[in-house]
């Protein structure tokens, strides 16, 4: 029997009433008296100035009540402090096809909406950039001026180890070129947000966001309006998967035209308009180099990104490191060199999606170690068994690891899919691939420099029994209300239907950082046990007196507070509570967290990549191609996933299968792509998201390693098991045709392509990728030599004087 | 503006529209916000509210075409106190997570196991196709809607 009442069991949601009957409230549903409706006027050209900006004729149409500009709003603002390049609407210039420009506030949406067409905007056009190549070249043209060369946003080059004696000593080198496509979130809600400024002058903020506390800074910031006048609520997300971390235009636009019309406005995004908000995977053009010994130990690991960032910083400085950062986590390297440039290019900017610039070059080492793998005969699953970085270590770029489940995952998706069976034996067109990751539980640092908790926990307990639990955490759908509640249950000994969930909201509930880099488990997870242990050690002192029992000798678990030596000798929890009242007041614990320290380097660019625990998992992919159509069909998924401990083992089921259906989408249908700056496929009908039929069967395995960072040993859930999915479809590609699939998506048309068959001139190929930046012809060191040459001049400075 | 009768989750009501209001604006003008509107385009089934009992979406219909029919969105689905099988199936199968596509999903389901009360797995998958899903996988809402075909009586 478990040691726990509540951790461990598969329980069912909290809230799953109201999302059952519809009574769910998420912020578009929300409708106030006198409210108005917003809408965005949208730049219809990817890299312009704004010449002349009329909005007299709009204001002029019946029902429209405020309008609003760039002007109105000049204050930089953007998500991470250091690199702030983005304004809420746009002043002066616009970067991408989408770009807010203006807001309308009306009294119904159609009158809003024609407002839009009678807003003069004269641009004059510049000459835009959308390629990686172009940004890294063209100094002529700058899309941001602030830019130091060219239009490089960001560059960081960082080496670990005796890179050189690790490639000499290496019996077997590869170097080769990848490519990531990007692709969106797509959640299934539009971002949505309703502003009321009150006539006590203060801004209530309802925000489909995964960061409520980041968007009460930049409100604060950009409206001129003390935050302590400004309450922000994240609303249920309908999904969100890093789409909805980011301050936005819209939200900073509903915000004023309140405070201006002193009505409520609510603006939602449309459809359309959610594949400008963007946010998501990055583009990467990746080189990666991997020396190995005969038997396949890593000698040394060199790899080059190159981001395409779009039209402003988002993450992007985190991102940048993120694609460099984690790679050293899985497996033993001893060297390891990693540079990493993001431009900006203008299109949509990218920022974080599920895995966060971990999953391009995972995608990419995972597909070069199974080419490795049957370079020197090794079973691919045996290989990675064989070179794992061992639990409690340390890597070359100094990342603090605890526990380490890689290879109890390996071996679960072995077992799970009869792996020995059909590894080799497949017919042609028929195939099965293998890939590893690993993901952080939450970043190790803030993304504003503060020495203050991560995350805070507040816990009152009513004189019925009744427990709340207020933390600034966001509900996207991931479960965290549903984790909050279940540690305080089995802390408090209670039922999770005993406790109510305030999250989200800044006035009522502590800070915590926002639903990010799957953090909440971790972060929130031990700030609400820390704050239920404090509150049980109240009940127990109390329960211990009229038991005549040492508090040592108490346990809580189903609404009692008992004797472990005679469980039959127990007090109730609703009179421990009253009795606890009585002798202290009012029953409030508060609990925090800060990740430990230590975790991580102190080079500089240490502070991504630390966490306190690393999440681990494999995926197996199993394909059949049609030889004939090109066609690719994935008929099975089974990821085994590190949790540290499954606290409600169907929420990280859920997690495992979701990450899986996300990651097959990225491999096999989704692109976020443009033709000229424009959107090719702006719309459900065009970018595919796969359906009920396309997705594959998907199995989750869990593998816990009782972390002792974790609250219950729990780590993260909801990111790492994307990682080694599209790896392993396209390795298992490779074991179905003989074809290496080097980008991504792989689609029936390149698959054709590889066969010859797309035309009938083509010869067959055994790769599909690129072969450098551009064409390839160009030497690819070239920009990065001329970009790092003076930060390599900084570094060696550097070096020399400290 | 023209008045149009319908039957809104089993009651009778007649209300005044203009000619282009179209059904989920309708519904949600109503208070019935349980059903969404997502890509606009009769893609998602996000805004999937039943029509005399067919699944339609309610995104890209016109509120003139439900005059003298009856309408049936999430609201209307649950008796009381009771959740219907559906419901109750997607709470003990975790078919849920963000729950932004789950009414549409769920109605979308109850118009099969209306029309095909014990449909295997690949009828389910193939039925739900018009209904996307961005959280789960779909694996855990086919294993739901299996189960409360079994609940059915």
């Amino acid at each position: 029997m478990s040691e726990y009442s509540i951790v461990g069991r598969r329980l069912p949601k909290v809230n799953a009433w109201a999302h059952l009957t519809g009574a769910a409230r998420y912020a578009d549903d929300i409708d106030l008296p006198r409210m108005l409706h917003g809408r965005l006027l949208r730049s219809t050209r990817p890299h312009a100035r704004i010449e002349r900006l009329d909005v007299t004729r709009a204001l002029a149409h019946p029902g429209v009540v405020a309008i609003v500009t760039g002007a109105d709003m000049p204050e930089k603002m953007g998500i991470m402090p250091s690199t702030q390049d983005e304004t809420a609407l746009a002043v002066g210039k616009v970067r991408y096809v989408g770009e807010p420009v203006a807001a309308v506030a009306a009294l119904d949406e159609d009158a809003a909406y024609e407002a839009l067409a009678l807003i003069d905007v004269e641009y004059e056009d510049l000459e835009p950039i959308f390629t990686i190549e172009a940004a890294l070249e063209r100094e002529d043209v700058k899309i941001h001026d602030e830019a130091r060369r060219a239009n490089v946003f960001k560059e960081v080059h960082l080496s670990f180890g005796d890179l050189d004696a690790g490639f000499a000593a290496a019996d077997h080198v590869r170097d080769e070129w990848f490519f990531f496509e990007g692709t969106t979130h797509a959640p299934i809600e539009s971002h949505a947000a309703v502003a009321s400024y009150g006539a006590d002058g203060k801004l209530t903020l309802w925000s489909s966001t995964q960061v409520p506390h980041y968007l009460h800074r930049e409100l604060e910031k950009v409206l001129g309006l003390p935050r302590s006048r400004i309450r922000v609520i994240a609303t249920p997300n309908g999904g969100a998967f890093g789409g909805k971390s980011d301050p936005f235009g819209h939200e900073f636009s509903a915000a004023l035209l309140s405070m201006r019309t002193r009505r409520p406005v609510k603006i939602t995004l449309d459809r359309e308009e959610v594949f400008y908000a963007h946010r998501g995977r990055h583009p990467v053009k990746m080189r990666v180099k991997t020396g190995v010994k005969r038997d396949g130990e890593i000698t040394a690991v060199e790899l080059n990104s190159y981001l395409d960032g779009g039209a402003y910083a988002s993450y992007g400085i985190a991102t940048t490191y993120y694609t460099g950062a984690l790679l050293t986590v899985t497996y033993r390297i001893p060297a390891y060199k990693f540079d990493g440039v993001r431009v900006y290019t203008n299109k949509p900017p990218c920022g974080p999606k599920r895995g966060h610039g971990t999953t391009q070059p995972r995608y990419a080492f995972e597909c070069q170690l199974d080419k490795i793998a049957a370079d020197l005969g090794l079973d691919p699953i045996a290989y990675r068994q064989r070179i794992l970085q061992p639990p409690n270590s340390r890597t070359v770029n100094d990342l603090r690891i605890t526990t380490m489940g890689l290879g109890e995952c390996l071996g679960a998706v072995r077992t799970a899919t009869g792996w020995d069976r059909k590894r080799g034996e497949l017919p042609r067109g028929k195939g099965i691939g293998v890939a590893g990751s690993a993901y952080i539980s939450g970043a190790g640092l803030p993304i504003y420099w503060n020495d203050m908790p991560h995350s805070g926990a507040e816990i009152r307990i009513d004189r019925g029994g009744g427990v709340t639990v207020m933390c600034g955490t966001s509900e996207i759908g991931q479960g965290s209300d549903n984790v909050l509640a279940a540690i305080a249950a089995e802390t408090l000994g209670v039922y999770p239907e005993d406790v109510h969930v305030v999250s989200g909201d800044t006035s009522l509930a502590p800070v915590d950082l926002g639903s990010y880099s799957s953090r909440v488990t971790m972060m929130a997870g031990n700030a609400t046990k820390s704050a239920a242990t404090a509150l049980r050690e109240k009940l127990f002192a109390v329960a211990s007196e009229k038991l005549g029992v040492p508090a040592e000798r108490l346990a809580a678990a189903y609404r009692r507070i008992y004797d472990l030596g005679a469980p039959e000798r127990y007090v109730g929890f609703v009179e421990a509570a009253n009795l606890a009242e009585a002798r202290y007041g009012t029953l409030v614990g508060a609990g925090s967290y800060k990740p430990p320290a230590g975790i991580g380097g102190s080079y500089k660019g240490a502070g991504v990549g630390p966490t306190p625990a690393y999440s681990y998992q494999a995926a197996v992919a199993e394909v059949s191609v049609d030889l004939e159509t090109g066609q690719l069909t994935v008929e099975r998924i089974t990821t085994a996933h590190d949790c540290g401990r499954a606290l409600n083992p169907v929420n990280v089921e859920g997690q495992v299968e979701g990450s899986a259906y996300m990651g097959y989408g990225e491999a096999v249908l989704e692109e976020q792509v443009f033709r000229g700056g424009l959107h090719k496929k702006p719309s459900l009908l065009d970018y595919k998201l796969p359906t009920s039929l396309d997705t594959p069967a998907l199995q989750a395995v869990l593998v816990e390693t009782v972390d002792s960072e974790g609250p219950y040993g729990a780590k993260e859930a909801g990111e790492g098991p994307l990682n080694p999915v599209i790896p392993a479809i396209a390795n298992a590609v490779y074991d179905a045709i003989g074809v290496r699939f080097d980008e991504t998506p792989i689609t029936a048309e390149k698959i054709l392509d590889a066969l010859g068959k797309r035309d009938n001139r083509a010869a067959p190929k055994d790769r599909i990728g690129p072969d450098g930046l551009g064409d390839g012809r160009r030497d690819p060191g070239r920009a990065l030599r001329r970009l790092g040459a003076s930060t390599e001049a900084r570094e060696r400075k550097r070096a020399g004087t400290t | 503006m023209r008045q149009i009768s319908l039957r809104l989750n089993g009651v009778a009501r007649t209300v005044e529209i203009e000619d282009q209001v179209l059904l989920v604006e309708l519904v949600r003008s109503l208070g019935l916000t349980g059903t969404k509107v997502s890509c606009d385009t009769e893609v998602c089934g996000a805004c999937t509210v039943l029509l005399d009992g067919r699944p339609v979406s309610a995104c890209t219909t016109l509120a003139l075409e439900a005059d003298g029919r009856s309408v049936l969105t999430i609201e209307g689905l649950a008796k009381a106190n009771q959740l219907h099988p559906l419901q109750q199936a997607f709470i003990d199968n975790f078919a849920f997570q963000c729950g932004f596509c789950t009414p549409g999903m769920i109605l979308a389901a109850k118009a099969l196991l209306d029309e095909r009360p014990s449909p295997t797995a690949e009828e389910v998958r193939r039925w739900m196709e018009g209904n996307i899903c961005r959280c789960t996988g779909y694996q855990s809402i086919v294993d739901a809607v299996l189960d409360a075909a079994g609940r059915r009586p």
